[in-house]
């Protein structure tokens, strides 16, 4: 087993990157901010849009974010996945509209795709060309191998279902089934043949979508009877990416109920007062800070991975971050409104965002069930 | 080289290669009675033999007090008891005996102490030749801990003191005892002052120790009532009506946020016959595997596979938590994680053994009077003792009112 630094591979730079983005999310998407850009209309039956920023997605780039992780040959910074997980948990904190979670995702994709198509890939992301996966079939499988899209050489035909930001992306990674297997594909969301039909979602920060595929000159990214390989190599960091998502979440659901409960007064106290709001804040602080341990402990076991072995554990332990998180995510969330009282049942409270954006995270990529089932069969062995 | 030694300082580096080969060549090998679990459930005094020689030795190699100056006993290092501690860990020896008193007695007298007292006390305290215990706890004073009723009255130069102590762990085989009691009774706070007195030598003469069994049937802890018991001003811990200051300093120690390190071995397991590891999810995937419901064995069952990995899951997380607890600048409040050990550590096993108790079905009714009881009847028993601690130190309610004050910075509750 290759030994973890003590810091979870959080130096200098590392924590350097956390605090710039911090400062940047409270300078550019205060929650006031965000309430005004996407809740202007609460109207249940408002036309699907989808309502971002893209002037501060410009500004993003420019710092360099989406390049962080991007190997150096390829034109990135090099940096290790506790850069991506240290943004990722400023993003969750400010529910940050944006393809970035999206693209960081699909940069670890193409990471373990090995391919010259892949490297060139890789080096549009650090230039800031913002891309995601369309690997979900219309069953809303997890499963690394299930696609209803399939690859005739390089021409695709299908759809592919549950597609995170895909109206603010402009490259797709898509997985296709072929005679020889799995192959995953690179294509332009421009291209003849792309139709995107935008999914009505609760979560106000992110978009969704089908994305089908008819006759779409693709290019090869993981050649036939890899692309599982690809995908499921990548699954772990995916996993602790939107764990640190959630992180941050919970930490704004949380410090902002806490302050609340410190304001609100009845029964001529302030709510805080009350252990019976005291007790399960502080057991909302517990879960999340078990989480964010889970979290960091997986990236930097990814980061310093090489044996195989070390590959599983690691991969255990993604598992383990989602899982919890997913529990995590449900309870502040849950706590949240619940403290705000009256207050926190409406529209007008910036709660709800940050709600919807915790619920959204706990199905991507597999819910607690999902991965505490995964870790159940490594951990105990399969069940008879 | 581990990461944590890559980080030593050339003084902690030479320490550790000398801890390392002392224990090499002298670990204490296996005891010929059952060790109970940890010392505060000692109560047979071959066990508790055992322990002191070991602790004794360990003393006598500079790997317990190694912080504490050398004056009063200790082996006048910085910072090397952690690196102590690490190495007696990964030796897996046994644990320490007087755990009360060098985790919080120690540390306490050290800081409040008269340097003659400090001086007298500190040496036998750190050997285990004396052991400690812990008199804050009285019928009306539990969570409330400053509703001490105990009283201390001046007379002369020495103190009279009367009053009743309860769940005083290690008081059957105590040499010493840390008081907290009252010299004051118009001021709740300011008029606690804390004293180290005498138990073994004053029983009979205005000591009284009487075990309480607890709800398993085990001994292990006291009452301790005390009839005019006389003793000198000099063990007084600093100034009269400073009690509760003082204690704040034992409190810190017993939660590990304190300035000194206690001083903490282990990880040996015992090799007895049957008797389960009742710490450890490991230990609990072998009892589900040994367990049938519905025709199949328990680890087949999706609500039982389901149950353990949550324990597993939070097992890890406590175990990165401590991990993360060691770097500041992860940390949103330097005491966030410190202050949630006892509290997240006592549910943990609490839960463990609970779950260990619906895996077994109806074989979870057998005791440890029943030979055909699974893991030796251990996981009921743990299950039991589990409360000991989520009660103890500050019971788990009061834990959570301090993380909502203290860290998140919520309105006090009375």
């Amino acid at each position: 087993m290759t030994e973890q630094p003590k810091n979870f591979g959080f130096g200098e730079d590392e924590t350097m990157l956390k605090d710039s983005a911090a400062k940047f999310f409270a300078d550019n998407c205060s929650p006031d901010k965000l309430h005004g850009l996407v809740a202007e209309d609460p109207n249940i039956h408002r036309s699907i849009e989808c309502i971002w920023d893209k002037q501060l997605w410009q500004q993003i780039t420019e710092l360099g974010w989406t390049a962080a992780c991007v190997p150096e040959e390829a034109g990135g910074l090099g940096m290790p996945l506790v850069a991506a997980v240290a943004i990722a948990e400023e993003a969750g904190k400010a529910a940050f509209p944006s393809p970035l979670i999206s693209t960081m995702i699909a940069s670890f994709v193409l990471k373990e795709c090995h391919s010259d198509a892949a490297t060139k890939a890789l080096g549009d992301v650090a230039s800031g060309v913002p891309m995601t996966l369309a690997v979900t079939n219309k069953l809303g499988s997890w499963e690394p191998g299930d696609t209803d899209v399939a690859a005739a050489g390089t021409t695709l035909n299908g759809t592919a279902y549950f597609v995170q930001d895909a109206q603010k992306c402009d490259q797709f990674i898509v997985s296709a089934t072929t005679p020889k297997g799995v192959a995953l594909f690179l294509v332009d969301a421009n291209a003849a043949g792309v139709s995107i039909t935008p999914d009505g979602i609760i979560d106000l920060t992110r978009d969704q979508a089908h994305v089908e595929f008819k006759n779409v000159e693709a290019i090869e990214l993981a050649a036939p009877g890899t692309g599982e390989e690809s995908l499921a190599s990548a699954l772990p960091a995916i996993q602790t990416i939107i764990t640190a998502d959630m992180v941050g979440a919970g930490e704004w659901l949380l410090q902002t109920t806490v302050d609340y409960s410190t304001t609100r007064v009845q029964f001529d106290r302030p709510l805080g007062f009350f252990q019976a709001v005291k007790h399960p804040l502080v057991n909302v602080m517990l879960e999340i800070d078990r989480c964010k341990s889970l979290a960091y402990n997986a990236a930097c076991a990814l980061d310093v991975a090489e044996s195989q072995s070390d590959k599983d554990e690691a991969a255990k332990f993604a598992h383990m971050a989602k899982a919890n998180g997913g529990e995590m995510a449900a309870f502040s969330s849950s706590r949240a409104v619940q403290f705000h009282g009256g207050i926190g049942f409406t529209w007008e409270c910036y709660v709800h965002l940050f709600f919807k954006r915790q619920m959204h995270n706990q199905m991507l990529f597999g819910d607690a069930k999902y991965h505490r089932a995964k870790l159940a069969d490594i951990l105990i062995g399969k069940a008879a | 080289m581990s990461a944590s030694e890559r980080k030593d300082t050339p003084e902690q580096a030479e320490f550790r290669a000398q801890a390392r080969e002392w224990l090499e060549n002298n670990h204490p090998g296996q005891p010929k009675v059952r060790l109970p679990l940890g010392a505060l459930e000692l109560s047979d005094p071959e066990a508790l033999d055992y322990l002191q020689k070991w602790q004794a030795s360990a003393y006598d190699a500079g790997l317990v007090g190694s912080d504490y100056s050398t004056d009063c006993g200790g082996g006048g290092h910085t910072d090397c008891q952690s690196i102590a501690n690490q190495e007696m860990q990964r030796a897996k020896t046994p644990f320490l005996p007087n755990i009360i008193g060098l985790g919080m007695a120690a540390p306490t007298v050290y800081f409040h102490g008269q340097e003659e007292v400090k001086q007298e006390l500190l040496p036998k305290l750190l050997s285990g030749e004396d052991i400690w215990c812990q008199g804050f706890s009285e019928p009306g004073a539990g969570s409330d801990l400053a509703n001490q009723q105990t009283f201390a009255e001046k007379k002369g130069d020495s103190w009279v003191i009367n009053g009743h102590k309860v769940w005083t762990s290690l008081a059957h085989f105590a040499d010493w005892m840390i008081l907290l009691c009252r010299t004051d009774k118009s001021d709740k706070y300011n008029g606690l002052s804390y004293f180290v007195v005498p138990i073994k030598s004053a029983l009979g003469n205005g000591v009284t120790v009487r075990p309480l069994i607890k709800m398993t049937g085990e001994t292990g802890f006291n009452e301790v009532i005390f009839e005019d018991l006389v003793i000198e001003d000099k063990y007084r811990l600093d100034e009269v009506g400073a009690g509760w200051k003082v204690a704040m300093t034992t409190l810190a120690h017993e939660r590990g946020a304190g300035m000194l390190v206690t001083p903490a071995a282990g990880g040996m397991t015992q090799k007895t016959e049957k008797s389960a590891n009742t710490s450890s999810p490991s230990a609990l995937i072998e009892l589900a595997k040994n367990s049938y419901r519905n025709g199949k064995t328990a680890a087949d069952d999706p609500l039982v596979r389901d149950d353990i990995v949550k324990m597993i899951i939070r097992q890890e997380s406590f175990r990165q938590n401590q991990r993360r607890a060691g770097v500041q600048s992860l940390l949103d409040h330097p005491m966030r994680l410190a202050l949630q050990n006892k509290l997240v550590g006592t549910e943990y096993n609490q839960d463990l053994a609970q779950l260990a108790y619906d895996i077994e079905g109806p074989a979870s009714s057998l005791y440890l009077n029943d030979e055909h009881a699974p893991g030796g009847g251990e996981w009921p028993l743990a299950y039991m003792n589990s409360f000991g601690v989520t009660i103890a130190a500050g019971a788990n309610e009061v834990q959570r009112n301090i993380l909502g004050e203290r860290v998140l910075g919520m309105p006090k509750s009375k």
